[in-house]
C-alpha cells in the first residue's frame, strides 16, 4: 500500500516528530544555501498542481531537487484537464510513467483521498480544498520548536476565515496532538461551531482581543476571496475587526511571534508594521518549507519505497 | 390462466388484519383467496413459504428509473428487476427524466415501456411544474389521466411558496398527492455533505438540517391553506419529524416516507470521500436518525421508500464535490428495514409490512397493498433469518453506486409475485 502523506489529523505523533526532527538536520546552516545530497537518486517526482501555487510548489520542487531527485512540474492549465480527461485517468496517465510520489494540490477536498484509494504511487498533499494542508502544519511547527519552545502548553491563536481554510485545520491536528491550546477566531460566518469537536484542546471565539490575550503564537490566515461563497464583508470592515496591527501585539505574551502561511494581503489581514515586526517569522516560515519538505519527501520515496523498488525504477 | 399456490407462508395482511400461517391460492392473475389447507387443483405451481413471511407486493413510492433521457444509468426494465430482486412489486417512478415527465405524452410513455419491458407494476409520478423549473404549473389533469399518481419536483423543490399554493390548491381539486423534496436550495447551495462536525472536518460545505425544515414547514402551512393531500419525501432530520407529527395531529393530511439508509447511517458512517455515501438529502447526525426511527415507531412516519437513485461509475468516480447525488436502494430496502426496525425490536415485522403496503397505498390510493379476495396477485414472500451478502455487482440494476456492497443482512426478499406470476426468486 502506498504511503504517501494525505494529512495530519491520520499520522501519529512520533511520525510528526520524526519527520521535524529529520527537518532540522536539513535546514541551512549560517546563511548558506540547503546542502544538496543523493538520498534520492534515480527516484522521480511529479508535482500536480491543479490550483495555482508560486511558493509551495517551488518550495516542493527544490526540496526534491536538494535531495536529488528528479522533478516535473505539471500545472492544470497545461495538462489535460482542460481537455475534459477526469481525474481519475489524469492520474492513471501519469502513474503509468512510473514516477515514486506525486505532488498534488487541488480545489476538491478529499481529491487526493479518493485518487490514493485507486493508485499505487503515494501522493504527498500540497492543499486539498478546504480540508488540510499537512506540510504547512508541519512548516508552522517546526518554525514555533526553532523559538526554543515546547509546543504542549502553548497557547496558538488562529485568525482569520477559519471555515475555508485547510491551513488551520492542519495545525489544530497537529497542535492538538501535541497537547497545544488553540483559539480559533474569526468572524461567527466563518467560524462554524463545530469546529470545537474536530480536535481536544479548542476553543472559539470572535473576538480578536480574547483570542490574542496570552497567546504565544499569533496565526493569521489569509483571506480567501477565491473560496468565498457566503455573503461576504467589506474590505475595511474585516481589517477593522479581524485585521492585525501592532497594538493587537501588546495583549500577547512578550516572547510572541507572528505567524502567517503566505501570500499576505497588507492592509487586508495583517498590518505592514504587523508584518514586517520583529515578531514576523513569516520569512522562516517559507525558509522551513524547504527543510520539512525534504523531510517528508525522503520519508515517502526513501523510507516508504525502501522495500519496494523495481526493476524498472532503476531501470530510467 | 396459470394458478399459483403459496402455502405454509406466515400470511401478514395489514390490510385486513390477518396474520397467521396460511396458503395463499393465485389465479388469473389475482388473490383467490387466503385459508388452510388451500388446494391450488391440478397444474398449480407451488411455493413452500415454510418459515418465511408472505405479504401483498411491497410498493416503493420513489424510485428514479432514468428513462428516457439516462437509459445509460438505469432503464426502466433493469430498474424494475433490481425492483423484483428486491420484494417491490410496484415502484413510482420520479419525473426527473429527459424529457422531465411533465405532460401526458411522457406518462404515457413511461407507462407504456413499462407494459412492455418491466417485470413488476409502474405508476409514475408526474412533475408540479414544467421541466421542473419552479414556475409553471405542469399538465398535471391529464398526467393524472394518462396514469400519473402523486406529483413531485423532487431534487428541484418547489422555491417559490405561491407556486407551490397554487399547485397544492389545483392538486386536491384534482384529488392528487403533492410529494415535496424539502430542501431551501439557498440555505443548502453548494453543500455536499450534512453540515455538522464531519463536514468541517473534512473540509466539505454543508447541506444544514436547517435547510429541509424551513421547507417542511412552509409545506405544512400551505397544506393547511389548501387542504391538499401532502407527502414529506425521504424525511431525515429531527424537527421535520417533529412537525410532521405535530400537522397529524391537528388533523392535516400530511405523511411522510423515509429512506432504509437514513435509518442505517450517519454523518460518520460516511467512508471520507467516498461518493458511494453522498446523496440528498445527506446522511445527517445521530439525533436525526434517531427521531426517524421514532417516526417509524410512533406513525409520524406513514412509508419506507428507497429513493433508488443509480449512478453510473464514471458520474461517481470523480472528486466527492462533482459527484452527483444519490445511491441504489432497492436491492436492500428489506434487508436494511429489518436490520434496523425489526431485529432491534423497535417494531413487529407487521409493522414493516404496513410501511412497504398500506402505507404507500394509502398515500397514493392505489388499489395494492392487500390479499384482498379479487386484488391483484402481487405478493412480496420474504425471510426474516436468512443470511445473505449483498454483492452490488450482481445487481440488477445498471449502476453500482451502493454504500451497502459486501454487507451481510439478516433477513430479505426470497421470491416476488406480480400479477400471479414470479418475477424473482432467490
Amino acid at each position: 500500500m502506498a504511503q504517501g502523506l494525505l494529512g495530519i489529523e491520520g499520522l501519529a505523533r512520533e511520525e510528526i516528530q520524526a519527520i521535524l526532527d529529520r527537518a532540522k538536520d536539513f535546514q541551512p546552516r549560517d546563511g548558506q544555501s540547503f546542502r544538496k545530497y543523493d538520498l534520492l537518486r534515480d527516484r522521480m517526482v511529479v508535482n500536480l498542481f491543479f490550483e495555482t501555487s508560486t511558493r509551495t510548489r517551488t518550495s516542493f520542487e527544490i526540496a526534491a531537487k536538494r535531495l536529488g531527485a528528479d522533478s516535473v512540474s505539471i500545472t492544470a492549465s497545461a495538462s489535460s484537464v482542460s481537455k475534459g480527461e477526469s481525474l481519475v485517468d489524469t492520474l492513471n496517465t501519469l502513474g503509468a510513467m512510473r514516477p515514486n510520489a506525486i505532488i498534488m494540490r487541488h480545489a476538491a477536498s478529499g481529491a487526493p483521498h479518493f485518487l490514493q484509494r485507486h493508485l499505487e504511487i503515494p501522493i504527498i498533499n500540497a492543499g486539498d480544498g478546504t480540508h488540510e494542508h499537512p506540510t504547512q502544519a508541519l512548516l508552522d511547527a517546526r518554525t514555533i520548536l526553532d523559538r526554543g519552545a515546547k509546543l504542549e502548553g502553548l497557547r496558538v491563536a488562529i485568525i482569520g476565515d477559519i471555515a475555508h481554510s485547510r491551513v488551520a485545520r492542519s495545525n489544530v491536528y497537529l497542535l492538538s496532538k501535541f497537547g497545544a491550546g488553540i483559539v480559533l477566531c474569526g468572524p461567527a460566518s466563518l467560524l462554524p461551531a463545530a469546529l470545537k469537536d474536530i480536535a481536544p484542546g479548542v476553543t472559539l471565539t470572535t473576538s480578536m482581543d480574547q483570542a490574542i490575550r496570552d497567546a504565544d503564537v499569533i496565526m493569521m490566515l489569509r483571506v480567501q476571496l477565491e473560496r468565498q461563497h457566503e455573503p461576504g464583508f467589506s474590505a475595511s470592515e474585516y481589517f477593522q475587526f479581524y485585521g492585525l496591527r501592532l497594538e493587537h501585539l501588546k495583549l500577547a505574551r512578550p516572547d510572541a511571534i507572528v505567524m502567517h502561511p503566505g501570500p499576505i494581503n497588507r492592509g487586508r489581514e495583517i498590518s505592514s508594521e504587523a508584518a514586517d515586526s520583529q515578531r514576523s517569522v513569516i520569512l522562516n516560515q517559507v525558509e522551513n518549507g524547504i527543510a520539512v519538505r525534504m523531510a517528508v519527501l525522503e520519508r515517502v520515496m526513501a523510507g516508504g519505497m525502501a522495500g519496494k523498488r523495481t526493476d524498472g525504477a532503476t531501470a530510467h | 390462466m396459470a394458478r399459483l399456490l403459496i402455502k405454509n407462508g406466515r400470511v401478514i395482511d395489514p390490510a385486513s388484519g390477518h396474520d397467521a400461517v396460511a396458503d395463499v391460492w393465485i389465479e388469473d392473475g389475482v388473490i383467490r383467496g387466503v385459508g388452510t389447507n388451500l388446494s391450488g387443483g391440478a397444474g398449480a405451481d407451488v411455493i413452500d413459504a415454510t418459515g418465511l413471511i408472505v405479504a401483498p407486493g411491497f410498493i416503493d413510492m420513489h424510485v428514479h428509473l432514468r428513462e428516457p433521457g439516462f437509459e445509460h444509468a438505469e432503464t426502466i426494465e433493469s430498474g424494475s428487476r433490481a425492483a423484483a430482486a428486491g420484494g417491490f412489486t410496484s415502484v413510482c417512478p420520479m419525473p426527473n427524466t429527459k424529457p422531465v415527465n411533465d405532460n401526458a405524452t411522457v406518462t404515457s410513455y413511461m407507462i407504456e415501456k413499462a407494459r412492455r419491458h418491466a417485470v413488476v407494476n409502474v405508476f409514475p409520478i408526474g412533475a408540479i411544474t414544467k421541466g421542473s423549473a419552479g414556475e409553471e404549473l405542469a399538465a398535471i389533469g391529464s398526467m393524472k389521466q394518462a396514469g400519473a399518481v402523486a406529483i413531485s419536483d423532487d431534487g428541484r423543490p418547489v422555491m417559490n411558496a405561491r407556486v407551490m399554493r397554487r399547485a397544492m390548491e389545483f392538486a386536491r381539486s384534482l384529488e392528487i398527492p403533492v410529494i415535496n423534496h424539502c430542501e431551501d436550495l439557498h440555505l443548502s447551495a453548494g453543500g455536499d455533505m450534512h453540515e455538522g462536525a464531519e463536514s468541517v472536518r473534512l473540509g466539505l460545505r454543508g447541506i444544514p438540517g436547517c435547510s429541509e425544515d424551513v421547507m417542511v414547514a412552509r409545506d405544512i402551512l400551505l397544506a393547511e391553506v389548501t387542504g391538499a393531500r401532502y407527502h414529506v419525501a425521504h424525511i431525515s432530520s429531527r424537527h421535520s419529524v417533529e412537525m410532521v407529527q405535530f400537522a397529524k395531529s391537528k388533523g392535516l393530511a400530511v405523511t411522510a416516507e423515509a429512506t432504509p439508509h437514513h435509518l442505517a447511517l450517519t454523518d460518520r458512517d460516511m467512508k471520507p470521500y467516498d461518493s458511494n455515501y453522498k446523496m440528498k438529502p445527506p446522511l445527517r447526525g445521530s439525533c436525526d436518525v434517531t427521531a426517524v426511527l421514532e417516526g417509524i415507531v410512533n406513525g409520524a412516519i406513514d412509508a419506507i421508500a428507497t429513493d433508488h437513485a443509480p449512478h453510473p461509475g464514471s458520474e461517481k468516480m470523480q472528486e466527492f464535490e462533482s459527484c452527483p447525488f444519490g445511491i441504489l436502494g432497492l436491492e436492500t430496502a428489506i434487508g436494511v428495514s429489518l436490520g434496523q426496525l425489526v431485529h432491534p425490536g423497535k417494531i413487529a415485522v407487521g409493522r414493516l409490512v404496513e410501511l412497504f403496503t398500506t402505507g404507500p397505498a394509502r398515500i397514493l390510493r392505489i388499489d395494492r397493498g392487500t390479499l384482498a379476495q379479487g386484488a391483484p396477485a402481487d405478493v412480496t414472500i420474504f425471510s426474516t433469518d436468512r443470511e445473505w451478502i449483498y454483492d452490488v455487482n450482481k445487481s440488477f440494476s445498471k449502476s453500482r453506486n451502493s454504500p451497502f456492497d459486501g454487507k451481510t443482512f439478516k433477513g430479505g426478499p426470497v421470491a416476488t409475485v406480480v400479477a400471479g406470476e414470479v418475477v424473482w426468486r432467490v
